[in-house]
């Protein structure tokens, strides 16, 4: 491989968003006292806006250069050099990191500029704008990251910046356990990221080209293709570890349980964080690494699954939800299950172009839900909202917009992503019939719940109460005009992915220097032709039962609430019952482990060592005993015997002459016998 | 400079004496101990900048007959195994002073004492011969227990008691050790560097009536023992460690930051220095069980046992508990990666648990307790004190772009290549230390504030000054990490080519 072409400006596409958060962080406070709102918005906006005039920059250089020449780097300094783990502080812009840092700069900043109305009232504003331009740098770290452990990097900060989000209106214990749920529901992804990491990179050490940069990575993955570990292919276990890092960050079954609560953040944080961009970032990751994805089919199968089970079961769940931004985090749930269905399919570009065409209607979905709260003074329950299409026009056209393209009805753009991942799912050689047919049932339940959220909010009668009713109003253009650019967006940016029949995708295209495994789907035209029919249908048979029932208003949606008991209603509305689960099993589980080993330590094991200091004590005091009594009591004993023999023989000494005389008189008698009898 | 590494540990000795004698006026004698451990913290920045950091060996070597009938000399001497806890401790000695500036009882004995603390430290990180090595580490002992002793909290007497009782009895066990090296080099001798080289003797040597030879338990492996369970008294590694969160909830802040920062690393330290090199066949076939997985269970046992804690300060000496465990895992994975990172580590807990103690010693002086629940919404009250708290949290947590991060994953990187069940223990650590910082960011910080301190007052400048350095240098070795492993790299590699040959398997 020839050395990529060393680019200086692509720092500074993370070092602005970075530097206006320092200085937002650092002094925001005192700016905005002295200066006002109007300067730490500025701060703010102006680094996005400027990194994302780099991107379009750097996305014409790329196009300028062959394609398989399409490569910048910034190498700054190298960072950690251990043994044969040599990582950079390198940025690199490939056609895929460009189309994400697109999204991310330009998405990102018109939320941005969005969000200097949304939170005009809020008192923190400033610390607003440090966690999102926070935010915007460590997703361009992660997406603009020339190594693994770089990713990484930007992997986690996202996280920290999600969790300080979610917990932003921390005053609220329920927002800030939020935000913990997200953190470590993230850790979990983490801990699986990082083993797939040091799996592969060891793996590739063993054939000698042990390395976390990326496209070394890329370039050895065919070296490792017969390595087992614990009997496995190291391929597949490794991308199993990545994946479980995906599931995290992009809330698959079974970490999705983040996601929902994480919208306890302001709104702009919903659209920006936990729509269009960090919530792609396991999708990214995945495309990132296809060639090893590509060689472990059993992995790809394990993600199809996974991807179609979440984007059905968070559709079920999507169609009970009755808060607007509910509706909306379970319907971005689904969405990147659609994503990770292509990932599984082998369609790496397809699930980016779902997750481009996502961002820009997702996005404008959850910003106009925010502009309805916004007005609505923060109701966020849709059966008190309803007709407000006549107060907010603006804000009900680009949702129109947006519902439709998510909806998957052409020409928006959800309709070409979306039928993509389909037609894949059915032809191509990874692909399966029965994914595509339930991921077609899922295309339904979006385009109804989609509906049903339309119906639901701005048409009919207004149920909001009378002091609120006064106060309606279509939000400021600073707000509005984001809106419509993103709905622009929903309705075009589809046609750079043409399916075959029409022209074959660009976009595709764009992506193969990085993405080598291009699925393809083989077969006739009529059949593409035809399952665009079937999705369109399908979509439309979910838009006329909303129609019915939540517009008309001629079908209850009591049959479905008392189908079989009303046991599905139940499910779906309990959100399947995993967070109870998950608290009852895992969050008390290894509280009740930590009460025990703490009861452990206390009494146990520091037992012993209060333990041993008592014996010791114990026995000193009986040695104590035994000295005083024994050992003394010999001492004394010796004292006491002499003592009583002189005071025993003390009576010799009677002072009597006679006595004396009689004394020596018996002994000397005595000393004559003994001599005369037994010592002759 | 010749001799520098004496002057930094006779300065603060020195600066002890001197200040029995100043006047009993605690300005006086609060602004001469922070003048007395500046010229070490200076001479500390020399050494990094003349490191070698090309050379394995000994640097500033210096060498003087001492009580030559038994082959006892003076000999001082750094590498890059200690060359980063010099540093650390002329940093944390002096900033502990500032932080020590809210002491005001017996004052003079105080900083006295700190100031011998201080000598003894610095002695165990550069002595190179045994049985000085053994005088600073006794030394040590002395001022801290009276440390705890008189200016600690209220059950101070038992602590200060448990604390010295128990390291005592890790000595005993070390000067066994070392009389049985002694008495089996040749010449008999105390200095470490001849004791590296006549390694091989130590494998040679039979102990008198003992059976287990026959299962590859020797001399070797039970002189081993010996220093390893003085040194993981230290560390403190399970199940040694409970002298520690007694000690730590008792002493005053400063204490806690030297107990936590310097006194802990001696532990792992003398293993580097120790069993590592002149017991290389024993640290070969021990360190799975002993360092490795003892190591990722301090990890599990350390989280699991801070999640359960209602006193913040006992949170983080089990949260020290835990971050250990990294060090001992890393040190015995013998790969470059984990070694490098196990001294990083050590590094790095001394810079955040001491931002993290220094935290705890804030809210204590101004609310007089420590209890988790008792707090509540600081963050609205203590903002700029809630910003510096996060990082040090964070840091803790191993966030990349902080320091923290760099050490974890080299250790767990290292370790995987070795034995990756262990790794796959000691990462799930990282979830549990995520799950029990941020409980109690949530408990003491978040939520609505607490109505009993809405009139506390933000953290002040002194306070501030004793943070900042740390929290600089956690974002500094965070993002350029070179800036200390570059000290360590080339010292590091080579004690684990000394062990590698013995590894079975």
């Amino acid at each position: 491989m020839e050395s990529p072409i060393q680019t200086d400006f692509i720092r500074w596409i993370v070092f602005l968003p970075l530097i206006g958060a320092i200085v937002n962080g650092l002094l925001g406070a005192k700016i905005q006292k002295r200066m006002g709102k109007g300067a730490i918005g500025v701060i703010a906006c102006t680094p996005v806006v400027i990194a994302f005039a780099l991107s379009v920059n750097a996305f014409f250089t790329l196009k300028g250069l062959a394609p398989d020449k399409r490569f910048l780097i910034d190498n700054l300094y190298r960072w950690i050099e251990l043994g044969s783990l040599k990582v950079d502080m390198a940025f690199m812009i490939d056609p895929l990191s460009a189309v994400m840092i697109l999204v991310v700069t330009g998405i990102g900043g018109l939320i941005h500029i969005y969000a200097t109305g949304y939170m005009h009232d809020d008192k923190a504003f400033w610390r607003f704008f440090a966690y999102l331009n926070l935010f915007t740098a460590a997703m361009l770290t992660l997406v603009l990251g020339d190594s693994l452990m770089l990713l990484f990097v930007g992997w986690e900060g996202v996280g920290l910046c999600s969790y300080a989000l979610i917990g932003f209106w921390y005053h609220d214990q329920a927002n800030a356990r939020a935000g913990n749920k997200a953190f470590i529901v993230n850790r979990v992804g983490d801990f699986g990221f990082v083993l797939g990491m040091f799996l592969l990179f060891w793996s590739l050490d063993a054939q000698g080209h042990g390395s976390l940069t990326i496209r070394e990575m890329v370039k050895w993955a065919p070296s490792i293709k017969d390595s087992l570990i614990w009997g496995w292919p190291v391929v597949t276990v490794a991308t199993l570890f990545l994946f479980v890092g995906a599931t995290g960050k992009s809330a698959q079954i079974p970490l999705h349980v983040w996601l929902p609560d994480a919208m306890a953040g302001p709104t702009p944080v919903s659209a920006l964080i936990h729509a269009a961009t960090m919530v792609t970032a396991g999708v990214y990751m995945t495309a990132r690494m296809n060639v090893f994805f590509s060689m472990a089919p059993d992995t790809l199968n394990v993600i199809a699954i996974i991807g179609v089970a979440t984007a059905l079961l968070a559709a079920t769940i999507a169609l009970t939800q009755n808060d607007i931004k509910k509706v909306l985090a379970y319907s971005t749930v689904s969405q990147l299950g659609y994503m990770f269905i292509g990932v599984g399919v082998g369609g790496y570009a397809a699930a980016i172009f779902h997750l481009m065409t996502h961002a820009f209607f997702k996005a404008c979905l959850f910003l106009g839900a925010g502009s309805v709260i916004h007005a609505m003074h923060h109701e966020q329950d849709m059966r008190k909202m309803g007709g407000l299409k006549q107060w907010m026009p603006l804000t009900f056209s680009t949702f129109f917009i947006s519902v439709l393209a998510i909806a998957g009805f052409p020409p928006f753009a959800g309709f070409f992503s979306k039928d993509e991942i389909l037609w894949l799912a059915f032809t191509s050689e990874h692909g399966n019939k029965l994914v595509w047919f339930l991921a077609l049932c899922g295309a339904g339940m979006t385009a109804f719940y989609m509906f049903r959220q339309l119906f639901m909010t701005f048409y009919g009668k207004c149920r909001a109460d009378h002091h609120t009713q006064e106060h309606l109003h279509e939000s400021p253009s600073v707000m509005t005009m984001p809106l419509v650019i993103l709905a622009i967006g929903a309705i075009f940016a589809g046609l750079i992915g043409l399916p075959g029949v029409l022209g074959g995708s660009q976009f595709a295209h764009w992506l193969e220097p990085v993405i080598h495994a291009h699925a393809e789907g083989h077969a006739s035209h009529a059949l593409e032709w035809g399952l665009m029919a079937v999705s369109v249908t399908v979509a439309s048979f979910g838009v006329f039962i909303a129609f019915l029932m939540y517009r008309r208003e001629s079908l209850s949606p009591d049959i479905f609430c008392n189908l079989a008991g009303g046991f599905f209603y139940r499910v779906f509305d309990r959100k399947w019952y995993f967070d109870e689960f998950y608290q009852t099993v895992f969050v008390n589980g290894t509280l009740l482990l930590a009460r025990f080993w703490s009861a452990f330590d206390a009494y146990i094991i520091d037992g012993i060592v209060n333990g041993a200091a008592t014996l010791t004590r114990f026995a000193s005091w009986l040695n104590g005993l035994f000295d005083s009594y024994v050992i003394d009591g010999m001492v004394n004993a010796v004292a006491n015997v002499t003592f009583w023999a002189g005071n025993k023989f003390r009576r010799l000494q009677t002072g009597n002459i006679n006595s004396y005389l009689f004394v020596i008189l018996i002994a000397m008698a005595l000393a004559i016998y003994v001599k005369v009898h037994y010592w002759s | 400079m010749d001799n520098v590494l004496t002057y930094m540990t006779f300065i603060p000795l020195a600066g002890a004496v001197v200040v029995l004698m100043l006047p009993n006026n605690a300005k006086v004698i609060r602004w001469f101990s922070a003048a007395i451990t500046t010229p070490p913290l200076l001479m500390s920045i020399w050494l990094f900048n003349q490191f070698d950091r090309t050379k394995a060996g000994f640097q500033f070597v210096e060498d003087y007959y001492w009580i030559p009938a038994y082959n006892i000399s003076y000999t001082m001497g750094i590498d890059g195994v200690s060359i980063s806890m010099v540093l650390l401790t002329a940093l944390l000695s002096f900033l502990c002073i500032f932080a020590s500036f809210g002491i005001d009882k017996a004052v003079k004995g105080y900083f006295a004492l700190f100031l011998l603390l201080d000598a003894g430290m610095m002695g165990v990180f550069c002595a190179l011969d045994f049985f000085l090595f053994y005088i600073f580490w006794e030394v040590m002992l002395l001022p801290m227990y009276f440390l705890i002793g008189i200016w600690g909290g209220p059950r101070r007497e038992y602590a200060a008691i448990k604390f010295f009782l128990y390291t005592l009895f890790g000595s005993v066990l070390m000067l066994l050790a070392i009389l049985a090296l002694f008495f089996t080099v040749e010449p008999h001798t105390f200095d470490m560097r001849i004791m590296m080289a006549q390694a091989s003797k130590y494998s040679a040597q039979v102990l008198p009536i003992w059976p287990f030879d026959q299962w590859g338990w020797g001399f070797q492996h039970v002189v081993w023992m010996a220093f390893f369970i003085g040194f993981a008294i230290k560390i403190p590694a399970f199940p040694f460690h409970t002298w520690l969160p007694d000690a730590h909830v008792e002493a005053p802040t400063a204490i806690s930051v030297i107990l936590a920062g310097v006194l802990l690393k001696m532990g792992t330290y003398g293993i580097l220095r120790v069993n590592f090199p002149m017991l290389p066949v024993a640290t070969a076939d021990l360190a799975y069980w002993f360092l490795g997985a003892l190591g990722a269970w301090n990890i599990i046992y350390g989280a699991l046992c801070a999640m359960a804690q209602k006193d913040l300060k006992k949170l983080v000496a089990y949260s020290s508990v835990s971050h250990m465990g990294y060090v001992m895992l890393g040190m015995a994975s013998f790969t470059t990666q984990g070694i490098n990172g196990a001294v990083l580590q050590m590094f790095n807990h001394g810079t955040i648990t001491g931002m993290l103690f220094l935290l705890v010693g804030v809210v204590y002086d101004r609310a007089h307790h420590r209890e988790i629940e008792g707090f509540g919404g600081l963050a609205t009250i203590m903002p700029v004190y809630t910003g510096v708290t996060a990082l040090a949290f964070f840091a803790s947590m191993g966030l990349p772009g902080l320091s923290g991060f760099i050490s974890e994953v080299l250790v767990l990187l290292g370790v995987w290549q070795r034995y990756p069940v262990l790794t796959i223990l000691g990462a799930s650590g990282v979830v549990l230390t995520a799950g029990y910082l941020l409980w109690t960011i949530q408990r003491v910080y978040l939520g609505p504030p607490n109505e009993k301190y809405l009139k506390m007052p933000e953290i002040n400048g002194r306070e501030m000054f004793t943070l900042v350095p740390l929290g600089v240098i956690v974002i500094i070795v965070g993002v350029y990490p070179s800036v200390v492993l570059d000290l360590l790299r080339a010292s590091l590699d080579q004690l684990n080519q000394i062990i590698i040959p013995h590894l079975k398997s």
